[in-house]
Formats: structure tokens, sequence, C-alpha cells
């Protein structure tokens, strides 16, 4: 392929890595603290976990689909993790099944969208609240405190001076690069996304993918939950509370089409990674929380705004 | 001037993008008259009728109302003017009754309440003038076919329609709710009501209309009093087309069966359907809108239930349930539309032609991309698909690529048992020739291929059998070497072959 074939495929994705440049260059410019390894470094890891939901999120959204479940099943996730490791249970085992708890919650929202025929919002919807009334049922509503150093190696490791969750996150997102654009699934994926009726015709089994894609959603979320519960140290019913609107406004800005079919994980994680800065920036810059929200719904907009301009300049 | 003409349409043109779907057509309504408007699918009938009720624009032409010329911006001002229209697919609302329909968006109101109680008593009266005595309160959705059709007659009585438009009322209708809607349609146009009929079912024709308009090929033909015209003169003006295209057919050597349908029943779409299907033929099945051809292909590759029949193939009795089955039994099935059901057009030439056979070209879930683009550059080259490459999205090909990059999808995942749909609807002259070159091809290599059709020449140019199927049954059998468009016309209405 040709570099200007390269580019012209994925131009979106140089212009979000392009918006990504200038928006650290501004924070470099007003606050020269912010570009040390030490802040870096940081920002990574506190974009980590909405990243790791965002490349399920990824997967789901080029399906023409919505998980709006993340947030709350990463709570659940955590809570029964939290609880396994309290009562002993060996760290392996106890990873597995938190994080097949998220998988398993994700299945069962494909199963309501697959074979019950709900659309993706409402199942998720339901989901959301069902997820996060067990967590919190689960737990009385208090937190889970207190775990292993072993454990907690998770989110405080830093092998090679890289913090355990950038690691996690760089790993997940050559995975779902390598799902995506080089396996069976990635392709059925976009396909879905495309048409699902001529998918159908094909003769893909759409209804076993799609539940698939659904799990690895949920999965991803459980995985997320694992690493903010070793962050803090505890693991709380009401975590997670919006990631599910983070993990959807970074794959938007990172270019991924909510009407499917479309779309690239890497651009998700630049999406991801222009959240985190705008957060961390916006906070050296002592702006308030209060307005460092409307910040960012701005940019989601804008984002969006110019990409529709963009798209429609090319044709 | 005075004259008894509610409606003149003088030389109405009107083209598309690379069609010219009217050419100075005439037509015009007498006052209390019904005005059968007949002619084959795609004749031109709708676009004229859209142009009536401001759906479309016209390119040129003049349309003059009680003898005053007037233009007809949109389907709210064709309303105002006095034109109503009654779809086929009825436009109601199903969750709001009855009189809520009628009046939808003109409720009576008083101090903006909406006052329920006199909107239904007028929508009764209405439905009593239309001899209609259900009540104006029960919802649409728990109406028969025939009550929605007088809620939608009542609607545009209410409307002071003085010209209804009515596509195909009868198509789901029984013979008793028929006669019904004739006797109404005679109270109407003694209310001095002028209607404009579109049907393809003869025998109505004649009993209900006064005077007939034939259209084909976007050309008026001619109009008649009914009283003057018989069915096969008719016939005759619909389908008595030049053969300007040509027909590359070669005829292959016909080898062993291999798809024999026995017997196949699906609800009231299919009844009963068998026939055989070999090696190295184009079988070609010929029927109207809604005869279900569609649905017999669907129930073949396995995408709708079947509840009897049996299907063969090669020889062996399966039970086909999903598509992934029919293709691993050879089937591929191009669907009559390529963009909602046969390509995925935001996916690359490539991604498209393997979809039904990544499965193949994968080992523990991973795509070979050698593998594919091998297989996919072959088809891009035999097929000549003119494409930037095979990394384009299908999105961005013309009619003819695109219909080539569906074949080549299917002879990718190495099928023998084709079935096209409308194969070269929307396509241009030059990529209908290589179409059929293709096919061609494909029968002199032993594939068989089911070819439905609603164009008459194409399914006599390049069939070799010709099954006709009206109301859900194979209703003749021809051998494409001597039958003719009248007969195949015949046999499609319903008349015995």
């Amino acid at each position: 392929m040709t570099l200007k074939a390269y580019v012209a495929l994925h131009g979106r994705q140089f212009g979000t890595l392009f918006g990504l440049i200038v928006l650290c260059a501004v924070m470099w410019i007003l606050t020269p603290h912010f570009l040390t390894v030490s802040n870096l470094l940081n920002v990574a890891e506190q974009t980590a976990i909405i990243a790791i939901i965002a490349a399920g999120m990824t997967f789901v959204i080029i399906t023409a689909g919505i998980d709006l479940s993340v947030g709350s099943v990463l709570a659940f996730s955590g809570v029964v993790l939290a609880s396994l490791l309290q009562k002993g249970v060996p760290l392996v085992p106890a990873l597995a099944i938190g994080i097949g708890v998220g998988f398993f919650t994700g299945v069962l929202n494909g199963l309501l969208i697959t074979i019950g025929r709900l659309p993706p919002f409402i199942a998720t919807l339901g989901m959301m609240s069902v997820a996060r009334g067990a967590a919190l049922l689960y737990t009385g509503g208090r937190p889970i405190s207190g775990f292993s150093d072993s454990f907690r190696y998770l989110a405080t490791g830093k092998p090679l001076g890289i913090p355990m969750p950038v690691l996690a996150m760089l790993a997940i997102f050559f995975m779902a690069y390598f799902l995506l654009t080089k396996t069976k699934l990635g392709r059925y994926t976009y396909a879905i996304g495309g048409n699902e009726e001529a998918t159908i015709l094909s003769g893909v089994n759409v209804r076993l993918y799609k539940t698939l894609i659904y799990g690895i959603c949920g999965g991803l979320a459980g995985l997320a939950a694992t690493i903010l519960t070793a962050r803090l140290n505890s693991a709380q019913p009401i975590a997670g509370m919006n990631y599910e609107l983070d993990a959807i406004a970074a794959t938007v800005i990172g270019g991924t089409s909510l009407m499917g079919g479309e779309g690239h994980v890497f651009g998700t994680l630049i999406g991801a990674l222009i959240i985190g800065v705008l957060r961390n920036g916006l906070t050296l810059l002592n702006i308030s929380s209060f307005a460092q929200q409307i910040i960012i719904g701005l940019v989601i907009i804008v984002a969006v705004l110019l990409d529709m301009a963009l798209k429609k300049s090319r044709r | 001037m005075e004259n008894n003409l509610a409606l003149q349409m003088r030389a109405i043109r009107k083209t598309f993008p690379g069609v010219v779907a009217l050419n100075n057509v005439d037509f015009d309504l007498r006052r209390g008259e019904v005005h059968i408007l007949l002619g084959e699918n795609g004749a031109g009938k709708s676009t004229l009728m859209k142009i009536l009720s401001g759906a479309y624009q016209k390119d040129s032409g003049k349309i003059l109302l009680n003898n005053r010329e007037i233009e007809i911006k949109n389907p709210r001002h064709s309303c105002e003017l006095g034109i109503g229209i009654i779809y086929q697919e009825l436009n109601l609302v199903p969750h709001l009754s009855a009189a809520e329909n009628i009046f939808l968006g003109r409720e009576p109101a008083a101090f903006g309440l909406i006052d329920k109680k006199r909107m239904n008593q007028s929508a009764q009266r209405l439905l009593a003038g239309l001899g209609m005595d259900f009540d104006p309160q029960r919802l649409v959705r728990e109406l028969s076919i025939a009550e929605q059709q007088m809620v939608e007659i009542a609607k545009a009585i209410s409307l002071d329609a003085r010209i209804l438009i009515m596509d195909e009322p009868t198509s789901a209708l029984t013979e008793r709710e028929i006669k019904e809607l004739f006797a109404r349609i005679r109270l109407l146009k003694s209310d001095g009501v002028s209607i404009i009929y579109i049907s393809h079912r003869m025998e109505e024709l004649f009993e209900i209309g006064d005077r007939v308009t034939v259209l084909r090929d976007g050309n008026w033909v001619g109009t008649h009093n009914i009283a003057e015209v018989t069915k096969p003169e008719l016939i005759r003006m619909m389908v008595n087309r030049e053969l300007t295209q040509q027909f590359p057919k070669i005829k292959a050597p016909r080898g062993r069966e291999v798809l024999r349908v026995e017997g196949l029943s699906r609800n009231d779409a299919l009844t009963r359907i068998s026939f055989s299907l070999y090696e190295g033929e184009i079988l070609g099945i010929s029927g109207l809108l809604g005869s279900g051809r569609t649905e017999l292909a669907r129930a073949i590759f396995g995408l709708d239930k079947i509840d009897a029949g049996s299907i063969q193939v090669k020889g062996r009795l399966q039970k086909i349930t999903s598509p992934r089955q029919a293709i691993n039994l050879g089937f591929g099935f191009l669907t009559e539309d390529r963009k909602t059901q046969g390509l995925v057009l935001p996916l690359s030439v490539q991604e498209n032609i393997c979809l039904p056979s990544v499965e193949r070209f994968s080992r523990f879930g991973v795509v070979s991309n050698s593998e594919e683009t091998e297989a996919a550059g072959r088809f891009l080259k035999d097929l000549r698909i003119k494409a930037t490459g095979l990394g384009q999205r299908v999105i961005y090909l013309s009619g003819g690529n695109q219909q080539k990059v569906v074949l080549s999808k299917w002879l990718c995942s190495n099928g023998n048992i084709l079935i096209f749909d409308e194969p070269t609807r929307g396509i241009d002259v030059g990529s209908k020739a290589e179409i059929y070159q293709l096919m061609n091809q494909l029968t002199a290599a032993g594939t068989a291929i089911l070819m439905i059709s609603s164009d008459l020449p194409e399914i006599l140019g390049m069939s070799d059998r010709i099954l006709v199927m009206h109301q859900g049954r194979i209703n003749g059998e021809f051998s494409a070497a001597d039958a003719t468009q009248e007969q195949i016309l015949h046999c499609a209405l319903g008349e015995a072959a």
C-alpha cells in the first residue's frame, strides 16, 4: 500500500493523533510541568482504566451497538473479586472469576440483544441498573478494602519503570488491534456493523459473534475493575459511575462511527488519551472540575463536528 | 372551453440519473370516472402518480386541474388541491384510533384540547357515508386491511378529495371485500369523485374501469374505453416492446439434476412448489411483484422456515435451516437489493468477496491476508471489476461492478447453484451484457442458475426453461425457445397456462 493510500484510509486516525499532539503542545506552553516523564506516566496511568473499557466499547460500537452497562459491570466485578480475595481465594482463580463475572454479564447483554431482539441501548440500560444494584446488594453498600501486596502489585508495580496499568492498557490495545484487523472475529465485527443482513446472508453466525463481542466488552470492564481495585486498595459498589460515557466519548473522539462498520481501536486509545490529557492539564492549570466538564463536553462535540466536515470534504 | 375533465396531464417528462422514467406522457381524467392505469413493473405508473401527489417534481409538461394550470409543489399542496392517494402499503398510524387517523394533524379542538367527541362523531359520519359501521374509536392495528383501506378513503374524503389515486387496492383483500370495495367506489363515482386505479388484475379492470391508459417503459401507449378493448389487446400493449437489448444466450448442455424441490409450502406465501434444476441450466422464474418469487429463494436458502415439502440437493435430501448450511451445499444468493442485502458497503472489495469464505482462509481464527488477496484478485481480474484495487470500498463502485462483487462472493465460496434475484436491476446496458456473458460462462462450466426476474425480455432471452408464479404457486412452465411475452404475462396474471 502506498503512503498516500494509507493516509487516505487512515487519515482520520492521523487527525486525532494530530489533535492530541496539539493539545499536549498547548498544555506544555501553559504549564511546563506537564511535559515531565512522571506527569506523562501519571496521565497514562489515569487513562488506562477508561481506555481498557473503551477498547471493548469500540468492538461494540463498530457493530452499530452500544454498551451502557460497563460502569456498573466494573463495580460488580470489582466487589466480587474483592470479596473472594478477602475470603482467601488465591489470586489467579479470584482474578479469573472477577473478570469472568464481567464476561458473563456481557454475554447476557449479547443474548438479550440477539435472542431477545432488544435494542442494545435498552438491554444494556437495564443491565446497567441490574449490575449496579447487584454490586450494592452484594456489599450492603459498603466498600471492601485492604488487600495483599501481591494483588496491589497489579496497579502499583512498575516493571522497567512503566506502571502496570499502562502495560496492561498497551497489551490490551495491541490484542484488540490484532483481533480487529487480523482475525475472523474482527472481520465479522465490521461486517455486522456495516450491514447485518448481508452478513447473515453470507452465512455468518451473527448471533454468536455479537454475543461474543458483548462478552469481550464486559470482560474488559472486569479487567478494568481489577486494576481499579488494586489501585485504590478498595472495591466500591459505586465505582465506575459514568465510565460508560467516558468510554463512549473516547471511542467517538477516536473516529468510530455510532452508525457502525467503521472505526479503529488506536483511534480510541488516542481519544482516551485526549480526555486524560485534558483532565490532567486542566487540573494542573487549577481549572475547577466543574469547568473541566464543560470543556470536555465541548471537545467531544467539536471532534465529531470536525470528523463529519472532513468526511464530507473527502467525498 | 367547457369540458368534463377533472385533470389533464400533458407531455409529462421525468428523468432520474441515467434513466427516463416518463417520456412525454399524456393522461386525463374525467369527472366521476374510474380510469385504469396499466403497465408492467417499471413502466412509469408510480412515477406519474408521485408527480400528481407532489412527491416528485416533473421536469417538464403541464398539469391542468379543472382546466386551470397548476404546479404541484409538495404532498401537502396536492392534498389541498383535492388529490388523495391510497397507497398499497397503507399509511396509517397503527397505534391510533380510526378517528384519530382520519383527522391526524387537524383534530377538531377547543381551547387547545382535542374535542374527542366531535372527532369521533365526524369520523362515524364519514365512515357511514362509505357504508361502514365499525366504531371509529377502534385502534387501526385491530382493523382488517379492508377496514384500514376505508379509513384511508374516509381520510381522503374528509380532505375534500375530488380525485382519488388507488394503488393496487385489492392486492390484500378477499373476494368479498373486493366486492364491497367496488360498491364503495361506485358510490364515490356517483358523487362525482374521479378515481385513478392502478392494478394488475385484469378481471377487475373490466369490472370497475371506465377507461384504461397503458404505459410501457415510460411512454404513453394508448388510452381506450374499457368496453372497446380485450384482454389480449391490453397485454400486447403492455409488453410489445422492441427487443433492443441483446441477449447473448449460449445454451449449455444439460447435466444431472442438482436441485429438486417438492411440495414446498410456507404459510400463505408459498403453496406446494415443485420443480427441478439441472447443471448448466438457467431456470427463469417470472411473476408479478408479490407472487412469491423472492420468498421461494429465501426458503431454499435457509432464511425462512418452510412448513412442508422437501429439498433434494445433488440427489440427497437436505433440511436447510441456515444460510451457512445452504452455502456449504453450494448455494449462492444474489439478492434483489445489492445495497441492503448483498454488500457491506463500508468494507472493501476484498472483504466483501471473501465474506462467506472467511472460514476457509482462516487458521485458528486468524485470516490469511495473502490467501484472500490471491482469491479476490483472481475474481477482480476474471470478472473485470472496475475498482482502484482490492482495498477500495464497494460503496464507491458503480451498480454493475457492485453486482460483479456480489457474484464473485458466491463464486469464491464455490457456489454452483446460484440464485439470481433481479440480476440486472439498476445496471447500465453495458454491464448488463457483461453479467449475461458471465452467466453463459458459468452454465458452460456446469453451474445451475435460478434466475428470478421481472424483465420479460431478460427471462425469455436468458432462460432455458421458465416457471411462472402467481399468488405463491407455480402457474405454468414454458420452454424459453417457444414462449412469448404475452403467454408469460397471461400466466403471471393468473390465467391458466
